[in-house]
């Protein structure tokens, strides 16, 4: 038995002693899914027993050293775990853009302090972080952003308003581009911490399509972000004005979410799951249906590759604008064809029966797939200048 | 197992590149035997590929990649027979590979001691070539077989027509499926057969197709075959069948990204040197957007092949599903390219002198070719179960 088997073994003991089998159901609505912070409560004792266990056997960043929380597992030992949770159906027991783009921002560019400090605590679901990019003014064009910090000494005064937000009203913490020299475009631009109930922080929802708001217009009037939080944490991620480093790095981060490459609960056929909900299929449906199922499977195939090349360094590094592009736009046709195959059922805005109208809310969603971390326009440039080197892109 | 080659796999990858770059060019094969005049006065050679370059294939190791080392051959499994496969989809080289070394070959694992004895040797060694025969229409419809073998004696009386048989008329050996027992529309009462092509009774219309390469609709008139002509068991040839189609239909795709990939560089590269309106075309943005949707559209069709690969050599149970989806994907995916390309070579995309039309015909020839995404996109609903 290889090492690589052993490991397999004990992490299927220990999810089966560990995972409730509530855990083990679907999600069905957004309290199922827990994103921990200050002010954060558990659905059910279930979902509670889940994340401590994850948070003390590292699981919450399995792939994260150990001294920051995580459980130092390898690539191959965190794909078993990913392999083995999506074979009894886990849920991920803590959601977190801390996880998801922080992390790997602090991972890559951050001092040993900042690590220690922010790491376990995002680690153990204890801050709860949002992202400050886009502006009114700055959305495909980020880097012409001008929420301006100050040099006041001791301090940035950070003057400006951020868009798109997501749960900024929900979370503690932000981590935010903010220009800190008016006289270059790229580089003056700084990467900054702090807390969100720092006096001149508000936040107001913005109403969506989907009669949802989880993004927010987030405003700073007159905000004083400290230059240090103690010996070695610095307010700033990376260097100062050199913020639109870690911004692109972490854009990467964001595209593969987006594009749900890490997600391996795609791998049924769409058109089985409807046709339990349906019935009966029109043939043009089910047709179509096919050859979205078609693409999906493919995707998958390509998420799974594309993963296992970003482990060992062969993945083109432009190649997450592809992933992102194609991901969303499947996405999106997943949407349509589940709504078709709802049929007036899928309209029901507020019905119990539809949970809210999860099926309509949630179609209208994923039209923000395709414009939210790069618009698939942007994604498509990306690929033309740096992959196939066009020229003028 | 990582969705990318090791280190073997991309030594073979960077060899037959090599190989097929320089040996199998489309000016030193496709157009050469396209363009060949036979001494009647007829243009274009009878085989559709030269057997200098089968030989060299066999002196390359090509030939028995799929044989068991038992038997031979070097034993490797797909991904490495997908590797040359793309090779020759990209230099569009003419050859028996896909239907001798990875079809035929695939049927020949599962044969008797007697007819692998009798068949191997001259596949590895670049002096045989094999077809197979399992259309009867004009479509790919392996499911209804109505070519029969009768019970005669201690063998079988095989008769009925065969279509789409790739260079059926050039092939020493065709393994035909035909039906035993049952009806047409049956799964069971299938046989496979290793029909020597010397036997009496078998006739070919070979016919010259879009791509240039040459199938025929071949004839079998009460072709009298021994019993040990049977590969497998006699009405229990569907799942060797079964092989013998994911094996084609992943080999057929792996090629079909190689012609995609080839379509697209040749057509990437011309955005790059052509001008128009003062500036080079791959400066307009609603040129790039379209390479860059192709360029996405390949590399995923190219990630399921590899994994549709890697699932037929470890034998996994959705192997069948994926080698369909793997299908589906690269005829969609290689149209797309084909298309792309010959549009945005403009005018010259249309003349015969430029290669970019050659990939369009190779392209639909090979979409064509064991089942088109229609045929196994409604494969993926019927296995998922709708």
């Amino acid at each position: 038995m290889s090492d690589l088997d052993g490991f397999r073994a004990e992490t299927r003991t220990w999810l089966e002693a560990n995972c409730p089998p509530e855990m083990r159901e679907p999600v069905r609505d957004e309290a199922d899914i827990y994103w921990g912070g200050r002010n954060a409560s558990f659905k059910n004792d279930a979902q509670k027993a889940w994340f401590e266990a994850c948070v003390a056997k590292g699981y919450t960043v399995p792939a994260w050293p150990t001294e920051y929380g995580g459980a130092g597992l390898t690539p191959p030992e965190a794909k078993v775990l990913r392999e083995e949770m999506a074979r009894i159906g886990a849920r991920s027991p803590l959601s977190s853009f801390g996880i998801w783009m922080l992390g790997p921002a602090l991972l890559h560019f951050g001092t040993e302090e900042q690590k220690l400090r922010f790491l376990n605590e995002i680690a153990r679901g204890e801050i709860r972080w949002c992202q400050g990019y886009s502006e009114p003014g700055s959305g495909s064009d980020l880097v012409s952003l001008q929420t301006f910090g100050e040099d006041h000494g001791d301090h940035w005064l950070v003057n400006g308003q951020k868009i798109w937000t997501s749960y900024a009203d929900k979370a503690d913490w932000i981590f935010c581009l903010v220009r800190t020299d008016k006289n270059d475009k790229y580089r003056g631009i700084s990467f900054l911490l702090f807390d969100m109930q720092t006096t001149g922080v508000s936040t107001k929802p913005i109403l969506l399509i989907s009669g949802n708001s989880p993004f927010c217009e987030t405003f700073f009037d007159d905000v004083k972000v400290p230059k240090s939080y103690g010996e070695g944490i610095p307010a700033q991620v990376g260097e100062v004005n050199r913020g639109w480093d870690v911004a692109k790095y972490l854009l990467g981060h964001e595209r593969e979410m987006i594009s749900g490459a890490d997600s391996s609960d795609r791998t049924a056929a769409l058109g089985a799951v409807m046709k339990r909900h349906a019935g009966e299929l029109d043939p043009i449906l089910r047709a179509e249906l096919a050859m979205f199922d078609v693409d999906a499977l493919a995707y998958s195939a390509m998420g799974e590759k594309f993963l296992d090349e970003v482990k060992v360094g062969k993945a083109h590094p432009a190649q997450p604008n592809m992933m992102k592009y194609a991901g969303t736009e499947l996405n999106k046709r997943r949407h349509e064809l589940m709504m078709s195959v709802g049929g007036s059922r899928n309209l029901e805005w507020d019905s119990e029966e539809t949970r809210g109208g999860k099926p309509s809310r949630d179609w209208l969603r994923t039209k923000a797939n395709s414009i939210e971390g790069g618009t698939s326009e942007v994604m498509l440039n990306v690929i033309a200048k740096r992959i196939l080197d066009l020229p003028g892109a | 197992m990582p969705l990318y080659y090791d280190d073997d796999q991309v030594m073979l990858a960077d060899t037959a590149r090599q190989f097929m770059a320089e040996e199998g060019a489309i000016a030193k094969q496709l157009r050469h035997w396209r363009d060949h005049v036979n001494q009647d006065g007829s243009v274009g050679c009878k085989d559709g590929f030269g057997h200098d370059l089968w030989k060299q294939f066999a002196e390359m190791g090509f030939t028995g990649m799929l044989v068991a080392e038992a038997d031979g051959g070097l034993g490797m499994g797909h991904v490495e027979a997908g590797i040359v496969l793309e090779e020759i989809g990209r230099n569009l080289t003419p050859s028996p590979f896909l239907n001798s070394a990875v079809i035929a070959a695939t049927a020949l694992a599962q044969a008797s001691d007697d007819l692998r004895g009798r068949y191997l040797p001259g596949l590895i060694s670049g002096d045989s070539v094999f077809a197979v025969a399992v259309d009867e229409g004009a479509k790919h419809r392996p499911e209804r077989i109505a070519c029969t073998a009768e019970k005669s004696g201690n063998g079988f009386r095989l008769s009925g027509t065969k279509n789409f048989v790739v260079h059926g008329a050039s092939a020493d050996m065709i393994v035909v499926a035909a039906r035993t027992s049952g009806a047409d529309n049956d799964a069971d009462g299938i046989t496979l057969f290793a029909v020597p092509k010397d036997a009496a009774g078998i006739s070919h219309d070979a016919v010259r197709l879009v791509d240039s390469s040459v199938a025929a609709h071949t004839r079998f008139d009460n072709v009298e075959l021994d019993g040990d002509a049977v590969i497998g068991e006699v009405d229990g040839g569907r799942e060797v069948l079964k092989k013998m189609l994911m094996a084609g239909r992943v080999g057929a795709a792996a090629e079909g990204v190689g012609v995609a990939r080839g379509a697209m560089d040749m057509t990437v590269d011309y955005l790059k040197q052509r001008k128009q309106f003062g500036q080079l075309i791959g400066e307009f943005q609603a040129l790039q957007h379209r390479a860059a949707h192709l360029y996405s559209e390949v590399e995923i069709a190219r990630a399921v092949v590899i994994k549709a690969q890697q699932l037929l050599d470890a034998g996994a149970d959705n192997a069948d599903l994926m080698a369909s989806v793997a299908k589906a994907k690269v005829a969609k995916a290689a149209g797309l390219a084909v298309k792309e390309g010959v549009q945005m070579h403009g005018g010259i995309g249309m003349t015969d002198e430029y290669d970019i039309g050659l990939y369009m015909k190779r392209d639909r020839a090979l979409q064509e070719f064991l089942g088109d995404a229609y045929y196994h996109a409604n494969r993926v609903a019927e296995l998922s179960g709708y």
